[in-house]
């Protein structure tokens, strides 16, 4: 029975337990002896509660004796620790700023119940893996699908949204969505109700369902039956529901939810695609049954309308999963640049500390000789340690919440997570393990070598070194921490030279003296198309006359700004297979948007307000459109049918990028903004209004405002962009990527340099003496010089070798994100060689000139 | 008695209840242990019951400020256990035991004078 006790005990601390072990046992004996049954129970029990509570006490003894340690002792050195702190602190922050965005983008269970079941479902077209269905497609699989519990269906609505009427009123994201939806995503309503079959009828209620914050915003948290006067594109909504401050689907920018409700038309054209469907697995499905189950649908739906579904599959994917690839790779390049600062933080602090020991051992020898155990001295190092980590952890705690706003703009805007939060537990808790982690990482080496040290220590009485292990020691962190340094300048540099690459991509259009101001029209107000051109022609007449102006139109969407807007493209006779999966990008014009936008004309004419419906229909197209259909040939006269209509070649433009600088773009094709049926392709109504003008934006865009105020009452207009802004917005995440590696790796260089500057003055200044006798041999400053930096070259050059073998390993890692820069650049090498060594040379310099300046005479007296 | 031990004693003061048991034990001669503990115990009627880990705890504390010493002197070999250790009261022990007993002493008197100690009420 006593072995159990004596295995208890172990929970004490060693010197005490080897001290009176022994005599807890026999105490325990004797308190059992002649004691039989219940008694015997009731003197265990005493004795095991005893035993916790004095564990607790002698643990909290030595931690407070050990904190009062660490205190004096930090404070004997306020320069080391205030350099101890910053490094943990900076290294920390990096990591729990990164683990924040990490978290967010590809951690983080989404918030919704059973995340897991959720699915996102597309069309599989040859050319597209995620289209979006259509309302027949998404209607099927809805009803033929065995393996899913719900299934709905949603699409972005834009709305111009006011509280009363007469208000110039927000353009604003929402969503509008099937019956199924909130059931599909099962989360209960803030306040209210969510909308459900009840809504989702012919003439229904005009309901909305609001997002927290713009309840908030708008009614300020008012009571539901207190609220009135919503109007969404002018018509009176009732608010019904308000949804939880942490629900963002189907991504951040939504903010509120309207009941969508297919008409018999819609489901008439499978290849009109705009129907994004959202799903949650039955249970006890796996996600390989519902997509093998989806598999057979496709070719059911593809025997039962062999020409809309050739081809076409289903797309399954997790919503998790929707992260796009290179975001994902963003953050993972990210997470390793952090970690690899933290690292050398971790080891810079290892061969301080390590100096340090060699300054304490004396200290830590005499206490050695008074009795303290090994044991004792180790975890008084590591509470030092820990305190240091703490510190820094406090310090990076406030770094990672400064730049938390800035890091959110790497996670997607597409994904249902919440906005980046001040305080975050999530993160709170990483960054405490990580400090925990760190704290005895950089301090364990250094605390066992001390540890050691013994009573031969106070014997020598001599200040000398580090000794040739330690020494060795210092220097392989060192060669270490310039090895890491590399590899992130390396990583960097290919980074400049990707975005270089990127931006010096010609979009297609001048982007200088350009400005864009959106004014969206009401979808149901502005159906009739001749209402829509009447307005478009008074705004620009009355544009055109302002001062500076020298040209304006309206176009659908800007490029870059808006990359989707894609139909299938059919050409009679041509020669390609019957092709529904070419697509060209759609967007109506107005007579001279080509102008206005720089976009040089090549051939034929631009669109006029002479094409009507009662004309032929015509379109301009770009210049990779008709060298696809008609290579080498006049595209002019061609016919081919687009947009639910045959029409004619008019005009042939330069392209453009439209999906984006860093991405191929589906050939353009404009029509003109009067050839439009009333009603149809409502999405793709004229809203940007493009001016070119010399002069300022401010008051452009109040002169705007007033003209269309003046006539179009309700419409709202939208902050002016430059096209230079908007060009710039499309590399803003590689900017933003490159300017949080290119800290990194300038923080891990300085502490590299700082590595090898403290670990050359400390060897320089323990080796004085040996200096000195040199000199006074007859050696001369140059000879001395080159012992220092000497050193610091070899060490730097092993590091530097090391780092450029890696450098290669970390580039192909990301190739994806260096856009066709190859991974083994050599300029990006040889720059990165190039400040690693600068950086080496001037972490040398002081000390280099400290060893010349060594006075022999005194030099040697010293000793 | 110099200041500076003077000084020394009464930073120690007042003394936790299970220091000043086992002071008061050991002014009585040596003891091992489990001899406290049961001393401590019969003294105050039980009421008083020590742990044995709050017992080593309290003497690795009061060797520590020098109250108390291990006594090199041992019983007689047939009641002697070799695992045991005796311990003795040191002089430094002694004075500050004393320095405790003339402050609870001043408190008695101070409660008595206000009619609240044992006989005057």
């Amino acid at each position: 029975m006593t072995r159990l006790y004596r295995l208890l005990l172990r929970a004490l601390p060693g010197s005490f337990r080897r001290e009176y072990g022994a005599e807890l046992c026999e105490i325990l004996e004797l308190n059992l002896a002649g004691k039989r049954g219940l008694a015997q129970v009731g003197v265990w029990l005493g004795a095991l509660g005893d035993l916790a509570r004095t564990a607790a006490r002698l643990h909290a003894d030595a931690l407070r004796q050990d904190a009062a340690w660490t205190r004096r002792s930090l404070a004997r050195s306020p320069g080391f620790t205030a350099a101890a702190v910053l490094v943990m602190g900076l290294g920390i922050g990096a990591n729990a700023a990164v683990f924040s965005v990490a978290d967010r983008a590809l951690l983080r269970p989404l918030p919704f119940p059973e995340p897991d079941r959720l699915v996102r479902l597309w069309e599989k077209l040859p050319e597209y893996s995620d289209m979006e269905a259509s309302p027949a497609n998404y209607r099927d699989w809805e009803d033929a699908a065995q393996s899913f519990q719900s299934m709905a269906g949603f699409h972005f609505r834009p709305y111009n949204v006011s509280v009363s009427a007469g208000a110039e009123p927000r353009r604003l994201t929402g969503s509008a969505v099937t019956a199924d939806f909130f059931a599909t995503l099962g989360v209960a309503p803030h306040r209210g109700r969510t909308l459900g079959p009840g809504d989702d009828v012919p003439e229904g209620p005009a309901v909305a369902v609001l997002d927290y914050g713009l309840w908030q915003e708008l009614f300020g948290g008012a009571p539901l039956s207190t609220i009135s006067g919503l109007r969404l594109d002018g018509v009176p909504y009732e608010v019904v529901g308000v949804m939880p401050p942490d629900f963002h689907f189907p991504s951040r920018q939504a903010r509120l939810w309207t009941p969508r409700r297919f008409v018999e038309e819609e489901f008439e054209d499978r290849d009109d695609n705009y129907v994004d469907v959202v799903a949650r697995l039955a249970p006890g499905v796996s996600a390989d049954e519902a997509r093998a189950e989806l598999d057979v649908l496709a070719r059911r739906l593809e025997a039962a309308h062999p020409v809309s579904n050739a081809d076409t599959g289903i797309t399954m994917r997790a919503l998790r999963d929707v992260t796009p690839t290179r975001s994902r790779q963003i953050v993972l390049a990210l997470a390793g640049a952090a970690l690899v600062v933290l690292l050398i933080a971790c080891s810079n602090l290892a061969s301080l500390q390590l100096a340090r020991a060699v300054a304490r051992r004396r200290e830590l020898a005499v206490r050695a000789a008074l009795g303290a155990d090994r044991g004792r001295l180790l975890r008084q190092l590591l509470t030092e340690g820990v305190a240091i980590a703490a510190l820094g952890g406090a310090l990076g705690a406030v770094v990672a919440a400064l730049s938390a706003p800035v890091l959110d703009r790497l996670v997607p805007r597409t994904l249902p997570v919440p906005d980046a939060a001040l305080v975050d537990p999530r993160v709170l808790g990483f960054t405490a393990a990580v400090t925990l982690l760190t704290g005895l990482a950089f301090s364990l080496a250094p605390a066992l070598r001390s540890a050691r040290a013994d009573a031969a220590a106070l014997q020598e009485g001599s200040r000398s070194g580090l000794g040739a292990r330690g020494e060795r020691f210092r220097g392989g962190l060192v060669s270490a921490q310039v090895a890491a340094s590399v590899v992130l300048l390396v990583v960097a540099g290919l980074l400049i030279r990707a975005l270089w690459k990127v931006q010096a991509v010609d979009p297609g259009f001048d982007t200088a003296n350009v400005v864009a101001v959106q004014t969206p029209l009401a979808i149901d107000e502005w159906s009739e198309t001749s209402r829509r051109a009447e307005l478009y022609e008074r705004i620009l007449s009355r544009v055109r006359g302002l001062p500076g102006v020298e040209g304006a139109a309206y176009a659908s969407y800007l490029p870059l700004d808006f990359g989707g807007g894609v139909l299938p493209v059919s050409v009679p006779g041509s020669d390609l297979p019957e092709d529904r999966e070419l697509r060209a990008s759609l967007r109506y014009v107005t007579p001279g948007y080509f102008d206005a936008m720089g976009i040089p004309l090549l051939l034929g004419r631009d669109v006029s307000g002479a094409d009507t419906m009662e004309t032929p229909l015509v379109a301009v197209v770009s210049e990779s459109f008709a060298e696809r259909y008609w290579p080498g040939q006049n595209p002019l006269g061609r016919p081919f049918d687009f947009a639910f209509d045959g029409r004619i070649v008019a005009g042939v433009v330069a392209d453009v990028r439209v999906r984006g600088l860093e991405r191929s773009s589906e050939p353009q094709v404009y029509l003109p903004y009067r050839q439009a049926r009333d009603g149809w392709l409502n999405f793709y109504y004229p809203k940007e209004l493009v001016v070119r003008t010399a002069g300022e934006r401010a008051p452009l865009l109040s002169a705007v405002r007033e003209i269309v105020r003046e006539n179009a009452p309700g419409v709202p207009v939208a902050a002016a962009r430059s096209l230079a802004e908007v060009v710039s917005e499309d590399t803003e995440p590689r900017r933003l990527q490159l300017r949080v590696l290119a800290a990194f790796a300038g923080l891990a260089l300085v502490l590299a340099g700082l590595g090898l500057h403290g670990l050359l003055a400390f060897s320089v200044a323990s080796r004085r003496s040996e200096i000195g006798l040199r000199m006074a041999l007859g050696a001369r400053g140059g000879e001395v010089l080159r012992l220092v930096v000497g050193r610091a070259a070899r060490l730097t050059a092993v590091g530097a070798s090391i780092g450029l073998l890696a450098s290669w390993g970390a580039a192909r890692a990301i190739e994806a994100l260096l856009a066709g820069v190859p991974p083994a650049d050599p300029a990006s090498f040889a720059a990165a060689l190039a400040v690693a060594a600068v950086t080496a040379l001037s972490g040398s310099l002081l000390p280099s000139l400290e060893a010349v300046r060594v006075d022999p005479t005194e030099a040697i007296r010293g000793e | 008695m110099t200041n500076e031990s003077r000084e020394e004693i009464e930073s120690l003061l007042p003394l936790p209840p299970a220091t000043f048991h086992i002071l008061m034990t050991l002014a009585a001669g040596d003891r091992h242990g489990y001899a406290i503990l049961q001393d401590v115990a019969a003294r105050t009627g039980g009421r008083m019951k020590l742990g044995a880990g709050t017992l080593y705890r309290s003497i690795q504390r009061m060797r520590d400020q020098g109250l108390i010493e291990e006594s090199r002197r041992r019983p007689a070999r047939d009641q002697d256990d070799e695992r045991r250790r005796y311990y003795r009261l040191t002089r430094f022990g002694a004075a500050v035991a004393r320095a405790e007993s003339q402050r609870l002493g001043e408190l008695v008197e101070l409660a008595r004078e206000r009619g609240f100690a044992p006989g005057t009420a």
